[in-house]
Parts: structure tokens; sequence; C-alpha cells
């Protein structure tokens, strides 16, 4: 009942700073996919290159957030940003690589070759096949890339908090500074609701990208 | 007319180089369908698709309508020809219409004229217009499917069409209903066409000629008559199968061995002029008897007609089968089989009676043709010359 007491007598502070998690989740996974997808498709050209630029995104996932927060201090010092809003969003765009990366490379590497040859045969070029068959194709597999991207960041930005981020990490780290349960939980509480509202949301974006005549495919995908 | 000049390609493997096609010269004449036959590995798909350069050929040429391709654009050599592949390869992200007008939008048509387009091929491949434009590849049948992946090939009226095994996926009553669609189709349209099969039979139904290929080597390329009545050598044969004399059974058609002498009684002529019939045509069984319109009614069999008096129309038996003109003698010795008889009488379109059919000038024919050339080893004029 405290927790519900709190959490509405702080309705305000709670959505602008849902509001600025979202936001900060939202434009590092945004750049992240006009970057990660690219890449993903540059790389089904060449699968040596393919297996070094997946092992280096999978490296970069293994950095802890905090490690990587504390690299970037120094580094981004230099500019005078070493705290704030652009570490939390390059560490979340670094994130974001592996699955949006990982996924538009299978995808595209999976599409069916009978499909590939088909359309070479009947005189696509290299951006036609792209843009008319493999990309529609990859659109599911993609946008399920971006979703794992999304879920994960929003874990990760509420850790953002401490490198002074704004976010519902504020809540969090409030809570354990001040020992103070009932932030510490109606921060940690909203993280995983927005985590999954935002995946639900998600899924219903992908569906509604994905090629009608695939829906049936998609679906056991 | 699709022409290949000394086509060549060797690929490159661990193992060493593999030459998949070895000098490939031959020349499909302009509205023909030519079949590539041969067990897998011989070449024939390698040769087919070097054509459209799915696979880049390491020497030789191709020539379409006596011009050399080898100049050509890659993309709109392809978009010139008709390519039809055994997976069929519909794309699953486009509605029907979207799938067929593929290519006319590739070359840039404007919008109501690929529309009417996609109409008019849907017609073609005897699938209602309204009913399937609008739906996606995965709500369709096979059978359908592969009918689409054909008239996707048709839709900018290429001239030349490059099938690989297009009908291989096909249950075996589906696959006949299409090759006879697509054999109709054909005598409309008029395609050059280049058909890969590994089935004999298929083969000899659709093939106005066909190419046999054996380890990258084109073996023999002639009609399939030829083919079957003077197979080049012991793989040809062979593959051919031992039954190939019965395999020409399906290239003959009754016209060509129907005799139109046929000696015939009238339901009011008595049995004993019937007996004078069967004496003097030489029948040994029975003779047919005819109304006036000379469609046959029965038949009067010699024992009968030797014991009983009386009119031929009290003492007939049943006509056991007729053919037409245009039968095969597949189904003519299938009847004959059925019916124990070494004859059968032919119908013409109105069902008149215009001849009859034996066995022996069956036999006799199929002999004719196969005696000169066991006798004479010389290859047929048309036939490949590498061996």
């Amino acid at each position: 009942m405290e927790l519900i007491q709190y959490a509405l007598d702080n309705l305000e502070l709670l959505t602008s700073r849902t509001i600025e998690h979202i936001a900060l989740v939202g434009v590092a996974v945004g750049i992240a996919t006009l970057t990660g997808v690219p890449i993903g498709i540059a790389i089904t050209k060449n699968e040596r290159v393919a297996k070094a630029v997946l092992y280096v995104a999978s490296i970069i996932v293994t950095v802890p957030s905090i490690a990587l927060f504390g690299i970037m201090i120094p580094v981004l010092s230099l500019i005078g940003q070493g705290i704030g809003y652009l570490p939390a969003v390059i560490a979340v765009l670094l994130y974001s690589q592996l699955p949006i990366i990982r996924n538009t490379y299978t995808a595209i590497h999976n599409v069916d070759p009978a499909l590939r040859e088909a359309a070479r045969g009947i005189g696509m070029s290299q951006n036609q096949r792209l843009r008319m068959v493999e990309i529609p194709l990859a659109v599911p597999v993609i946008m399920a890339g971006v979703r794992t991207a999304v879920v994960l960041n929003i874990g990760v930005m509420a850790i953002a908090a401490y490198i002074g981020a704004g976010g519902l990490g504020t809540f969090i780290s409030r809570g354990i500074s001040q020992s103070d349960p009932r932030q510490l939980i109606v921060g940690a509480v909203a993280v995983s609701l927005l985590a999954i509202i935002v995946d639900y949301s998600l899924l219903a974006i992908q569906k509604r990208l994905t090629p009608k005549g695939m829906e049936r495919a998609a679906e056991t995908a | 007319m699709i022409r290949l000049d000394n086509l060549t390609k060797v690929f490159d493997t661990p193992k060493g180089a593999v030459t998949a096609a070895d000098h490939i010269t031959m020349e499909v004449p302009s509205g023909e369908i030519c079949i590539l036959l041969g067990p897998s590995g011989c070449g024939k798909t390698t040769t087919l698709k070097m054509v459209n350069r799915i696979i880049r050929p390491t020497s030789g040429k191709v020539f379409i309508n006596d011009e050399d391709t080898t100049g050509l654009d890659t993309q709109d050599l392809r978009r010139s020809i008709g390519y039809v592949i055994q997976q069929i390869g519909l794309f699953p992200n486009m509605t029907i219409e979207e799938n067929i007008t593929v290519v006319p939008r590739l070359l840039g048509w404007d919008k109501a004229r690929y529309q009417e387009r996609a109409r008019e091929l849907m017609r073609m491949i005897a699938l209602e217009p309204d009913a399937f434009l609008k739906r996606y590849p995965s709500e369709l049948s096979g059978g359908q499917q592969q009918r689409i992946g054909v008239a996707r090939a048709l839709a900018a009226d290429p001239p030349v069409m490059l099938m690989d095994e297009p009908f291989g996926a096909i249950d075996p009553i589906n696959r006949a209903v299409i090759q006879d669609e697509f054999l109709k189709m054909q005598q409309a349209l008029n395609k050059t066409i280049m058909f890969v099969s590994h089935d004999i039979d298929e083969a000899i139904k659709m093939g106005d000629r066909v190419a046999v290929f054996r380890e990258g080597r084109l073996v023999q390329y002639s009609t399939p008559d030829d083919l079957l009545a003077a197979p080049r050598n012991a793989f040809v044969e062979s593959f051919l199968g031992e039954d190939r004399a019965l395999k020409r059974l399906n290239l003959v058609k009754v016209r060509e061995v129907v005799s139109d002498e046929i000696g015939t009684v009238r339901p009011g002529d008595t049995l004993e002029q019937a007996l004078a019939r069967i004496d003097d045509f030489g029948y040994q069984n029975s003779i047919l008897m005819v109304n006036d319109r000379r469609q046959p009614v029965g038949l009067i069999t010699r024992a009968l007609a030797r014991t009983t008096k009386g009119y031929c129309r009290d003492h007939f038996q049943n006509v056991p089968a007729t053919v037409a003109l245009d039968d095969d003698l597949r189904k003519v010795a299938s009847l004959m089989f059925a019916q124990d008889t070494t004859w059968l009488p032919c119908v013409d379109e109105e069902g008149r009676v215009c001849g009859q059919i034996t066995q022996r000038a069956m036999t006799h024919h199929l002999g004719s043709r196969f005696r000169p050339t066991q006798e004479d080893d010389a290859p047929p004029p048309d036939a490949a010359t590498r061996e």
C-alpha cells in the first residue's frame, strides 16, 4: 500500500522519468538500427568479414555496462561529455549492435536460395533483389533483433542513472543511496513493466511490418 | 533460335578442375522445345544456366536469334529470357499479381499495361484472375504455384524460355495436366524453349528435339522418334530403357498407321453374305457392321456366320472399342491388349468408320523405322557430331 501511495504521490516525476527513459533507449536503438541493418546486410557478401564483425559485436556485449561507462568517462571528457546523456546513448548503441546485426545477417543469409536464383534469373540487379525480395523477407527477423535490443537496453539504461543520464534508474540509485526501499522497488517495477509493455508494442509493429503472404511463416518463427 | 557454340564450363573444386560442360555445340530452332536430358551431374543444368549466365561460361558463345549475347548486359539479357525453376521460386512477400508482373515492372511498363497483362496471363494458364491475383503464393497449391511460375516467365513475352525441371516437384497426376496445358499454350505462343529433364517420358512427350548429355558432353541430339529408333550408343540405349520400342508408341498417331481399306456389312445383309465378305477380305474372326451413316454398331463373328442363318442385325456382338485418328498407338495397344483383339476400327471426327488399325501394321511401322538404322550405323544427319 505504501508503495502504491508513493508511486501515486510521485506520479508526475515517475511519468517524466519514464519518458526520459524511453527517449534515451529510443534514440540509441534507433541509431543502432540505422547502422546495424546496413552492416548486417553488407557482411552477407563476405563470410570472413561477417565472422569478424559478429565476433567484435559479441565481445562488446560481454563488457559490463558499469565498466563501459567507466571507460567512456575519460574519453568523452575530452569533449566535455564524460557523464550524462551522450555516454548513455553510446553504450546502448554499442550493446544494440549484436542483436540487430546478427538478426539482419541471419535473415538475409537464410533467404531461400531458390528465391535468390529466381530473382537473378528474371533479371533483378543486386539492389533490386535486396529491396524487392531479401529485405521484405528479412523484416520480421530484423524486427525481432530490434526488440531484443530494446528490452536488453531498457535494463542497461537503468544503470546509466549512475552517470547522470536520468531515466527510471534514478529511483533505484536514490533508493539505494538513501536506503529507501519505496523508491528502489517502484523504480525496479517501473523498469520491468516498461520492458514488457514496449516488447509487446514492438511485437505488434513487427506483425504489421511482416509481408502479408508470410504471416503464417512468421508466426512459427 | 538458341545456338550454343562450343560452350564450356570448368569448375574449380578442391579436388581439381571439373569440366561440367564440354564444348557443347547445338541449335534449338525457333518455336521448338528442346529437352536437355540425362542423369544427374551430366551437365544439362549447367548448360541451361549458361544461357542466362546464372552460371558464367568458361568459354564458348550463346547466340539468341543470331545475336551473340556475350556483349549484352546481364540484366537485360535475363529480362529477355523467361526462366522457370523446379523450386518455382515465387516471392512469398508479393501477391500473385506482383509476382507475375515483376519483369514488366523491372522493364518499366506503365501500370495499366502490366495489370492488363497479368489478367491476360491468368486466363492463359486457366486461373480465374479475380480469384487469384490478390492472393499470396502460400495460399496456392503446388500445381497452381508452378502455373504462376510459368506465367511470370512469360510476362514480358520473351522469345526464349529456359525451364529447369519445371514440373519435377509436382505430383504425377497434376504434372501430366500441366504438361498438356503447357503444350497447348506453346502451340499458340511458339516460344523457343530449352527444358531440362531427367525423365525420358517427359522428354518424349514435351520435346520437339532431345539432347542427351553424359559427363558434360552432348551424346546425341535428335527428334524423340529418331532417338528411340536409333540410339547413338550403349549409354543412350540403356538410358532410354529396354522398353524404348513401347515408348515410341506415344509418338505415332493412328493416322500414320491406319489402313483405310476395311470390309464392312450392313444390318440388312444376311449372315451368309457376311461370311462371304469375311472370306473375301481374309479376316480371321469377325467383320464390322456399320449403320447407314457408317457408324460402327456391331461385330459379326465368323463362327456365328457359319452356323446360323438370318440377318446381321439380329446376330451381332458389341464393338469392343474404336480409336480416333489422333489417338497415339500407346492407347491403341492398350485397348488391343485389354480387348484381346488384333485389330480395331478407326473412326473420324463424326464417328464414321474410316479404316482399321491392326497389330501387324503397328509392329511393321515401328520395325520399319528400326531396321534401316540398325543395319546402317551412320548417324542421322541432325545428330550431334561429338561423341
